[in-house]
């Protein structure tokens, strides 16, 4: 038979360390159904019979935050056969909180009390004998770190799995509350679940909503329920919610005054020391600066672009490519078969591996900066001024690694908690121009504006603007609105990480990038080289040789669409093509745009075709192309970091489709309004694009929606219950 | 009455009662802020929001508009 164990706790308090060192590296990652938090499981090592589901870190188990829900979905509806709950020992009074919440679930539970090396480097005390009685489980001195205790904690779990010892809470509540709850009881005698008991009376007097649809009682009996609470309610001159809460924090600080010695109180930690330095009112932003000049330079200007050009050029560009095309030649093989192998297959490979090293690099950072506890300090430095846009503070980081390439900057929104902070930071990362679009910013600079110094910069001004405006309209809108999101956050102690920790979540992150957003890259590669190699040639569909894309598929779809963007004042096929090549790397539209005017090896700023170049573009329709080609739809590698980031269909749809329409609506207003200017004559354009601006005014300044709470937690809770 | 939001930075305050209802409330006295909880406040960010402050033997950061539901009165 098999045995379930769930590993429980607060965030920061090691639990992954601890996940690890029980599960060694046999796990399991994946995500919670229909939600972006992630799901580990793992078998718990020397005992291949007990798996251990790791939970996400939480507070609470309050009905309020995603993690939430999914983690008491999963013990109420799951009933694993015991909680391994890690409290930190170090802050052992917040962390009891969510153990009172646990025991009452009548599942068996072990409490493992974690960083017992800081708590006596501190000279603290910790009298685990007392603790034990007074929470009515067993309790085990651990140190995740060091490894002291894990195996001993793990037995005991799996012991109390095994023997199914039903957990009694030993908390009690003060006279009114518990005389509310016995009623509640009474009135429910035989509605609710065996051992589950004391939770559900408890989350009936809380009102919890979830719990009352779910359990689906009698009318007659919620009203006779809701009678006694209001009666405590106004005893105690609080909400039942509140009450219960404050309730359980005073059982705590009787159990903390019992049991917890603290001789370090008041005194300054050496984190407290490094934390007066770095979020000083004065140094942070220049320390924080500084920071991430580094973490820019070395991923971005440095190794990590290196080692991605190496892949790409140098690994693929000169070597892989090369000596598959000669096996192939030497092979004989069929020109369409070479394509597809060479063109299609090697360089979808290369496009999702191409990216690896950089992002290796980057997220060797990511999971220092976190580790460490000097991320949720970014998010406290910059809340302020991100979340007027509805991004988090640690929306930075993905934005500035975004300049270089959208793709690790898509993967880096991991870090942000809060998911719909998380998903507007994906929708609006590939905004910032990435390095990939400088070509195409260098071609419209040099063959219209002379190389001016300011079309560059101008990009990333636009690139800025997008994202406030799209930051404020989506907030906004139905998507994200209604979101509680509050910023109650803990800043954690600094600590140094293990090694073993930061190489497993880089190991992760990369790995998943590969299998989730490798195979959409891979597939739309394949798609593009069919489309762009293969038409007419004489009325005979045939391959084409390189230099005839306008008689392929591509060119012939392109000729067909070209019309929807004429408003934006490139209506000419070739831009279409060009755009839609883009898509596989944003750099490819120059060598498009070079293929379409007979040049097949131009430069990468396209130097040699500016001159027809401008005779097929007005200024005003070249800036306009350019606009739109930095704001759309990101190149298929990003989108398939978005599809892996958003973990959902639809989201990704709503991003991408969000950024192409955003981008066309744009170009329409600058190319339209700027004609207006220099012709005075006003079109049917001029009109569309008035129409466009006074909506996206409209979406800009119209107030916030009513607080409409919950719709995206409900959307999860529908999906796990 | 005086609430979190318009606490000095350095001084300590006992929390009196919580205003305001539904999930952002919840979310603060999970994190231990309850009635009677000592709180002192460690510093402002440099933008001038949130606030950091020590409570129940951890810090926690809370922004000033939440923090304006938390009725305090100085030790």
């Amino acid at each position: 038979m098999e045995f379930k164990i769930a590993l429980a706790g607060n965030p920061n308090t090691g639990k992954t360390t601890l996940f690890n060192a029980l599960t060694g590296s046999n796990q399991f990652v994946g995500n919670w159904p229909g939600v972006t938090v992630e799901k580990k499981e793992g078998k718990l090592m020397g005992h291949p019979d007990v798996i251990i589901q790791d939970l996400p870190g939480i507070y609470s188990l309050s009905p309020y935050t995603l993690e939430e829900v999914v983690s008491r979905t999963y013990l109420v509806k799951e009933r694993p056969d015991a909680i391994l709950n890690i409290v930190d020992g170090t802050n052992l009074e917040r962390n009891l909180y969510l153990s009172t919440q646990l025991a009452e679930l009548g599942i068996p539970m072990v409490m493992a009390v974690n960083m017992m090396d800081m708590v006596r480097k501190n000279g603290d005390i910790i009298n685990i004998d007392k603790l034990s009685q007074r929470m009515g489980c067993q309790v085990i001195e651990i140190s995740a770190r060091t490894g002291e205790g894990i195996n001993e904690a793990a037995d005991l779990a799996a012991k109390v799995a095994k023997h199914q010892q039903v957990m009694v809470a030993k908390h009690s509540f003060d006279g009114p509350v518990e005389h509310a709850l016995a009623h509640i009881e009474e009135a429910t005698q035989g509605m609710l679940p065996a051992h589950q008991e004391r939770w559900y009376v408890i989350k009936l007097f809380e009102r919890d909503e979830k719990v009352r649809d779910a359990l689906k009682l009698p009318q007659s009996v919620i009203d006779h329920i809701d009678g006694d609470i209001e009666a405590v309610e106004q005893e105690m001159d609080d909400d039942a919610e509140s009450i219960i809460t404050n309730e359980r924090y005073k059982y705590i600080s009787s159990i903390i005054d019992e049991c917890n010695i603290k001789k370090s109180k008041g005194k300054l930690t050496t984190s407290d020391k490094i934390d007066k330095i770095v979020t000083n009112r004065w140094l942070a932003l220049p320390i924080f600066a500084a920071i991430m000049f580094l973490v820019y330079y070395v991923s971005v200007t440095t190794i990590g672009t290196d080692a991605t050009d190496w892949v790409n050029d140098t690994l693929f560009g000169e070597m892989l490519i090369p000596a598959a095309d000669d096996l192939m030649d030497s092979m004989e093989v069929a020109d369409w078969l070479h394509g597809l192998i060479v063109d299609g297959i090697i360089s979808g490979v290369g496009a999702v591996l191409g990216f690896v090293p950089q992002m290796v690099v980057l997220f060797i950072f990511l999971a220092f900066l976190e580790a460490c506890g000097y991320m949720a300090r970014i998010a406290f430095i910059l809340d302020r001024a991100f979340r007027k846009f509805g991004l988090s503070g640690k929306s930075f980081i993905p934005m500035l690694i975004g300049s270089g390439c959208g793709v690790p900057g898509i993967m880096a929104s991991r870090t942000i908690e809060n998911e719909s902070d998380r998903r507007m930071t994906i929708m609006t990362t590939t905004m910032i121009p990435c390095s990939a679009k400088m070509p195409i910013i260098a071609l419209i600079a040099g063959a219209y504006f002379g190389g001016e110094w300011w079309v560059a910069p101008s990009a990333y001004f636009v690139g800025i603007f997008s994202i406030i405006i799209s930051g404020i309209i989506l907030k906004k809108t139905k998507l994200f609105a209604g979101d509680p999101a509050p910023f109650v956050m803990e800043l954690p102690p600094y600590h140094m990480p293990t090694l073993g920790n930061i190489a497993r979540s880089v190991w992760e992150r990369s790995s998943s990038f590969i299998k989730k957003a490798g195979t959409v890259i891979l597939l739309s590669t394949i798609l593009v080289w069919f489309l762009s190699s293969f038409g007419w040639d004489d009325g005979a569909f045939t391959m084409l040789d390189e230099d005839a894309l306008n008689e392929s598929i591509l060119a012939f779809i392109g000729s067909k669409v070209a019309w929807i963007f004429a408003p934006l004042g490139w209506g000419d096929w070739k831009a279409a093509v060009a755009a839609f090549t883009g898509l596989i790397a944003k750099e490819n539209l120059v060598g498009t745009f070079g293929i379409l005017y007979g040049l097949a090896d131009a430069a990468e700023d396209g130097e040699e075709f500016w001159g027809t170049f401008a005779q097929d573009f007005s200024v005003l329709s070249a800036y306009s192309f350019l606009m739109f080609n930095l704001l759309c739809a990101p190149c298929v590698a990003a989108m398939g970091a978005i599809k892996r980031e958003m973990n959902n269909g639809r989201w990704t749809l709503i991003a991408i489709g969000y950024q192409c329409g955003f981008a066309y609506c744009m170009a329409l207003m600058f190319y339209q309004f700027s004609s207006f200017i220099s012709t005075g004559t006003f079109t049917l354009g001029t009109a569309a694009a008035c129409v466009v601006l006074a909506i996206m005014i409209y979406l800009l300044f119209r107030p916030a929606p009513k607080y409409n709470g919950e719709i995206q937690i409900k959307d999860a809770a529908d999906v796990t219950e | 009455m005086t609430t979190l939001r318009d606490a000095q930075t350095g001084k300590d305050y006992e929390v009196v009662k919580l205003h305001g209802t539904g999930a952002i409330k919840r979310r603060i006295m999970d994190m231990g802020i309850t009635k009677g909880t000592p709180v002192h406040i460690r510093k402002v960010a440099p933008l001038g929001d949130p606030v950091e402050m020590t409570v129940r033997g951890y810090e926690l950061s809370l922004r000033k508009a939440d923090a304006e539901m938390v009725e305090v009165k100085e030790l």
